[in-house]
């Protein structure tokens, strides 16, 4: 087979800080940004006054900051779990079918670009602009931290938050991927995003209530035999990570609680030896949670080369 | 004779049981401005789209300026400019900022792009509102700024979609004078269309498309010949006999359709004036008018399709 003439990436930057440039200044951006940065306020408000009552000798102040809540208002991850989908759905849901109903696709496509850099360029260009955002946020929450707790943040405070806003990133690119792939399949763009809201709907709120009815049909419990109950245990946690929501939940909690050493059960045995309350070291809780991590990764890629070989196939009349 | 740009051989495409095009065979050579005309859903666009390599042919070949644009597509879309039907354009950007974007898609250097887009702004008098949002733009205006497009690329092929479509007559005279400057300036030009006179002002061969083939393919003078010897329409108006079934028994005639005032129009091969109206006579009636006259190329290329669509029923 010959090679194909160029790199299918010539182009993709062009296309990528167009995309950026067209969501920073779009309505829909600044009104989720608006949403996330009121809510963000609300919980960083709940987290210092939380902070303050309970945990002022922490060493992970700023971590506590994200991972703290203070009811009724969810924490700053949480919230981040719950809203973030929402910013990737509003920045994929049109990013292709947009192009054919405003008639550009065909004009684009036609200059001396591979197909490659238009939709590589587009979920580029969708990251960049969420990875602005949260690094923003980030900087924001840290910012009222110190003004508010009085302390610098330590080296390990900014080594954790910087991974974790890594893997929010990978957590929001399965959800652009997933809207970016809707709106290859689906020329509609009210349709695109109904789809995608729809699946983000199932797996952030109803998985966990049908994660237990599945869990307990796949391995039912024997009264007469305890390894049942972790068998279903087992089984229910397989369930629930299908869920990119539970998957950043526990990347999420290992990450923003340095004393956390797993996700799953704990035995007596495994805790022999070893120091109750010991924080681990950053690279300790990023190995722990790095099935979790490359789960989301495989999930983003996946929903993207699904988006890749139908937009490749695809028709262009328009 | 011109080097071949353009080459099209056995060119088929289906959608499911549909054939949309049929094996299409086209040359164009350099220099040369070749209308594609036929009426909607006749494979044109079909045809297009195979030619630029957007779409993939279920057989047949193609080359554009010898090369496969389905396999080299970044040589052939560097040669080759494309203004699709009812181009697109981003409302939200003025007309020299979506120049500037396909300007650095192409490679083009910021210094070069500049250089150029104020160049072509000017030449298809858009300088002025070159810095407009493209919402305030008018679909004339639209169509220019993508003709400006094509000569920012310098091109050595422009295929147009249906570019007149929608077009006022006043829009689509400038239009038609952009794209005649193009041939003057040496591009070859492939130009759709399915008006007659749109394509007749300014190409140098048709092709006449009809439900996915290419029936007729010469020049204009060649269609026009052809035309001549193609027939006549014929008015005819009479009291007291059937005009319709009286016609249709003569060799050669369609009957058309009748007219308020009660005149039945009608399409002959030959001039049938003296035999109708010894007809009508004959039959008791009585003969009110009788006009004939030579089908003109518009009329001709109208029939010409009527007649291929009654021969496929």
């Amino acid at each position: 087979m010959r090679k194909r003439e160029g790199s299918p990436f010539k182009g993709i930057g062009t296309i990528a800080l167009k995309e950026a440039a067209d969501h920073i200044t779009s309505a829909r951006m600044h009104l989720v940004m608006l949403l996330l940065l009121l809510t963000a306020g609300a919980a960083i408000y709940g987290a210092v006054n939380e902070i303050r009552a309970t945990t002022a000798e922490s060493n992970y102040l700023f971590l506590a900051l994200l991972a703290v809540a203070h009811a009724p208002l969810p924490s700053f991850a949480s919230m981040l779990g719950f809203l973030l989908p929402l910013l990737a759905i509003a920045l994929g849901f049109d990013a292709v079918n947009g192009e054919f109903n405003r008639r550009t696709m065909s004009r684009i496509l036609a200059q001396p670009i591979y197909r490659d850099a238009v939709l590589f360029g587009k979920f580029l260009g969708g990251l960049i602009v969420i990875g602005i955002a949260l690094l923003t946020l980030w900087l924001l929450m840290t910012g009222i931290g110190i003004l508010f707790l009085g302390l610098p943040p330590s080296g390990d405070d900014i080594a954790r938050g910087l991974a974790y806003l890594v893997a929010t990133l990978f957590y929001a690119g399965i959800w652009l991927a997933l809207a970016i792939a809707f709106s290859t399949v689906v020329r509609a763009p009210a349709t695109s995003a109904l789809a995608a809201l729809a699946v983000w709907l199932v797996l952030s709120v109803f998985w966990s209530m049908l994660a237990p009815l599945i869990a307990s049909i796949v391995a039912p419990i024997d009264p007469d035999n305890p390894m049942t109950v972790l068998n279903q245990f087992y089984a229910l946690q397989d369930i629930s990570r299908i869920s990119p929501a539970t998957l950043y939940g526990e990347v999420s909690s290992m990450l923003l609680d340095p004393a956390s050493r797993s996700v799953g059960p704990i035995f007596q045995s495994q805790l022999e030896g070893a120091l109750v309350g010991a924080p681990l070291s950053t690279g300790q809780s990023i190995v722990l949670v790095w099935p979790e991590i490359a789960s989301m990764v495989a999930a983003m890629l996946i929903l993207f080369t699904i988006a890749y070989v139908v937009f490749q196939r695809q028709e262009v009349r328009a | 004779m011109s080097p071949i740009v353009i080459e099209a051989k056995g060119l088929t495409k289906s959608y499911g049981r549909h054939k949309a095009v049929d094996g299409v065979e086209l040359t164009v050579s350099e220099g040369e401005v070749v209308g594609l005309l036929g009426p909607n859903g006749a494979g044109k666009t079909t045809t297009i789209l195979m030619l630029l390599g957007l779409t993939e042919a279920d057989s047949g070949t193609v080359r554009i300026l010898g090369r496969d644009p389905w396999r080299e597509p970044l040589q052939v879309k560097r040669e080759v400019g494309y203004l699709p039907d009812a181009v697109g354009f981003y409302d939200n950007l003025s007309g020299r900022e979506n120049l500037r974007y396909t300007a650095r898609l192409g490679g083009l250097s910021a210094d070069e792009a500049e250089r150029r887009i104020a160049e072509v702004l000017e030449k298809v008098r858009l300088a002025q509102v070159g810095d407009r949002r493209v919402a305030t733009y008018s679909r004339g205006m639209r169509q220019r700024l993508g003709l400006a497009e094509l000569l920012m690329r310098r091109c050595r092929v422009a295929i147009l979609d249906e570019p007149t479509s929608g077009l006022d007559p006043q829009s689509t005279q400038d239009l038609l004078h952009l794209i005649g400057d193009f041939a003057h300036d040496g591009m070859t030009v492939l130009v759709s269309s399915h008006l007659l006179d749109v394509v007749q002002s300014i190409c140098t061969r048709v092709a006449l498309f009809n439900r996915g083939r290419i029936g007729f393919t010469g020049t204009v003078e060649e269609l026009s010949s052809r035309v001549a010897d193609s027939g006549f329409a014929i008015e005819v108006a009479a009291d007291g006999i059937d005009i319709a079934s009286l016609a249709a028994d003569l060799p050669g005639v369609t009957v058309g359709e009748r007219t308020p005032e009660g005149r039945w129009q009608l399409a002959a091969q030959s001039d049938i004036r003296p035999e109708l109206a010894r007809r009508v006579i004959a039959g008791g009636g009585q003969l009110r008018s009788l006009d004939a006259h030579r089908l003109a190329l518009g009329e001709a290329y109208t029939r010409y399709f009527e007649e291929a669509g009654h021969e496929e029923a």
